[in-house]
């Protein structure tokens, strides 16, 4: 084979604007498949527009998005289909209230993909097992902790086995105490191949887990690279200003 | 926060940066499908309620009697004949949905309010909020209207108004105040009990956490089920008429139509009555948009 291997996500030239705010610009990133990508940026760089953009819940004002080489923001493409192979965890849980967990996370496989009832419940409780949760399925969200909740919305992104699983700020709504659980949670699915793309504050993660991190700002990519360098070594004068305010903060 | 795009202000490096931005071919072609795609759906929307109409009218004028109910329903100039007398009877209408509106949204609030006092001295003020909404919601406007508006002049308490008008109009006040009373208090119990806790920190008291905190907040999120009720109100004046003695619109129509026997004249206050109320059900349409935009913006 002489052919490149091909991204499992790349972003080609991405542009976003709301009115006159333009949070996307000129955006280019590739994610190899089994790969960890790590974006990292102040609030308003453009993290989550991004992470909302690959999923199609924001329709994109230029550039493409290819998706193991299919453009996904092809207008002609069914983005319902998309969406079912690419998970995404949000900032605040949105677990439904009304459900139990176990409800919460077999709605997709029963709704969307047509399995039956007990295989998805199988199926749900082995993923519930794997976030170490399977004694909560008949509890209601407001029974659990942030952690576990956050950790119920992770086992439902992957209960569809989504070939790209992308995490917004998932642990920012977290009592610290509780960061570690879900952080320790994604290190192991990096662990396991899954191909992620992490937007997060916790510089710590970025260092040990991912293979890679990038710095937005202002809608694009300042700098990017293997965090030893982006993190220790940033070459770029707005990834210093940044980490710089982040290391005063505390927050390492 | 993070995951509502909308609200990310825009950062001074990103703002002074030239925006050099010239859509690309992709774009284009990308714009180009969608308004291609837009445009069909708009034609094949037309077709299809142009068929619907078209099939719609055949099926009635194609039924046996459609002659004879032209005749007694839709007598156009019959219709243009009365249409005064029916325009100056809903000019009262107008008139009574103004004035009851405007009552019924502080004897509603009132009594909401009286439900969420707490408090074992307050049980009194509950348990009648409690039992006027219960009765009033439960009985049917036109008994109300029959009770009020001929039993209580039968009563000849002097001092009491005996108009009929007046009687009307309070039994409309009374039944939709039980409504509305219920749809503030939905509101106000919407309230997240936090933003209650924040205001009484605060040292502000029950009156003025409700008035400044709660009742703001939950005003602007019933407005949607508070102008459908008010729509209904409107068409509902036309109810009074039959108190006999009061000329509005449908009155008016009923004396027309005895004189004829041809119903046009209940279908020409029928119409009027309809485009009264469109208004104000294209204002609900807008605000209920508008509050759904607020209320899902962030939570997709």
């Amino acid at each position: 084979m002489t052919m490149p291997v091909q991204p499992l996500l790349r972003i080609s030239h991405l542009r976003k604007a709301y009115g006159s705010n333009v949070v996307l610009r000129d955006l280019s990133l590739d994610v190899p498949a089994h790969q960890c990508v790590t974006l990292i940026g102040a609030s308003g760089s453009g993290k989550s527009t991004l992470l909302r953009c690959i999923n199609l819940l924001e329709i994109v004002d230029d550039g493409q998005v290819f998706l193991q080489g299919r453009d996904i923001t092809d207008p002609r493409i069914d983005g319902d289909q998309v969406r079912t192979q690419v998970g995404i965890v949000f900032q605040a849980f949105n677990l439904f209230p009304h459900m139990s967990v176990l409800d919460n996370v077999t709605l997709a496989p029963r709704r969307v993909h047509r399995i039956a009832r007990a295989e998805a419940e199988d199926a749900a409780m082995t993923m519930l097992s794997r976030v170490g949760l399977a004694d909560k399925a008949k509890a209601r969200p407001d029974e659990l902790s942030g952690g576990q909740q956050q950790r119920v919305a992770i086992a439902r992104a992957l209960v569809a086995k989504p070939v790209l699983m992308l995490f917004d700020e998932v642990t920012s709504a977290l009592d610290p105490e509780l960061v570690g659980e879900v952080l320790e949670l994604l290190a192991e699915l990096r662990d396991d191949g899954m191909t992620m793309l992490v937007a997060t504050h916790e510089m710590g993660f970025a260092r040990q887990v991912a293979d890679t991190v990038v710095f937005l700002d202002g809608g694009d990519i300042a700098e990017a690279g293997p965090p030893a360098q982006i993190l220790e070594h940033p070459q770029d004068e707005r990834t210093q200003r940044f980490l710089r305010r982040i290391l005063d903060a505390g927050r390492r | 926060m993070a995951d509502r795009p909308g609200a990310h202000s825009a950062r001074p490096a990103a703002a002074d940066r030239l925006d050099s931005w010239t859509p690309s071919a992709v774009q284009l072609d990308r714009l180009a499908y969608r308004r291609r795609r837009s445009r069909r759906s708009a034609l094949a929307a037309a077709v299809s309620t142009a068929v619907l109409i078209a099939v719609g009218v055949l099926v009635v004028t194609n039924t046996p009697g459609w002659p004879q109910f032209r005749e007694s329903f839709f007598d156009l100039s019959y219709g243009w004949q009365v249409l005064p007398q029916i325009a100056e009877g809903l000019w009262l209408n107008v008139r009574l949905m103004l004035i009851c509106e405007a009552v019924i949204l502080v004897v509603a609030l009132a009594i909401a309010l009286a439900r969420t006092l707490r408090g074992p001295v307050f049980f009194p003020v509950r348990a009648a909020a409690i039992g006027y909404t219960d009765l009033f919601r439960g009985l049917p406007l036109i008994l109300v209207l029959y009770m009020l508006g001929f039993g209580m002049p039968s009563l000849r308490v002097s001092w009491l108004p005996s108009s009929a008008l007046f009687w009307g109009c309070v039994a409309l006040v009374l039944t939709y105040s039980a409504y509305v009373a219920e749809v503030f208090r939905a509101g106000i119990e919407s309230v997240h009990p936090s933003q209650r806790a924040a205001a009484r920190s605060l040292g502000l008291t029950h009156a003025q956490t409700m008035r400044h905190v709660v009742v703001p907040q939950a005003v602007r999120r019933v407005m949607p089920p508070l102008l459908n009720d008010l729509v209904s109100l409107q068409k509902d004046t036309g109810l009074i008429s039959v108190l006999g003695v009061i000329y509005d619109a449908v009155l008016n129509a009923r004396i027309e139509t005895a004189a004829t026997f041809n119903y046009t004249p209940f279908v020409v206050a029928g119409l009027l009555f309809v485009v009264l109320t469109i208004p104000m059900t294209r204002l609900t349409d807008w605000v209920a948009r508008r509050q759904g935009w607020a209320g899902t913006g962030g939570a997709l």
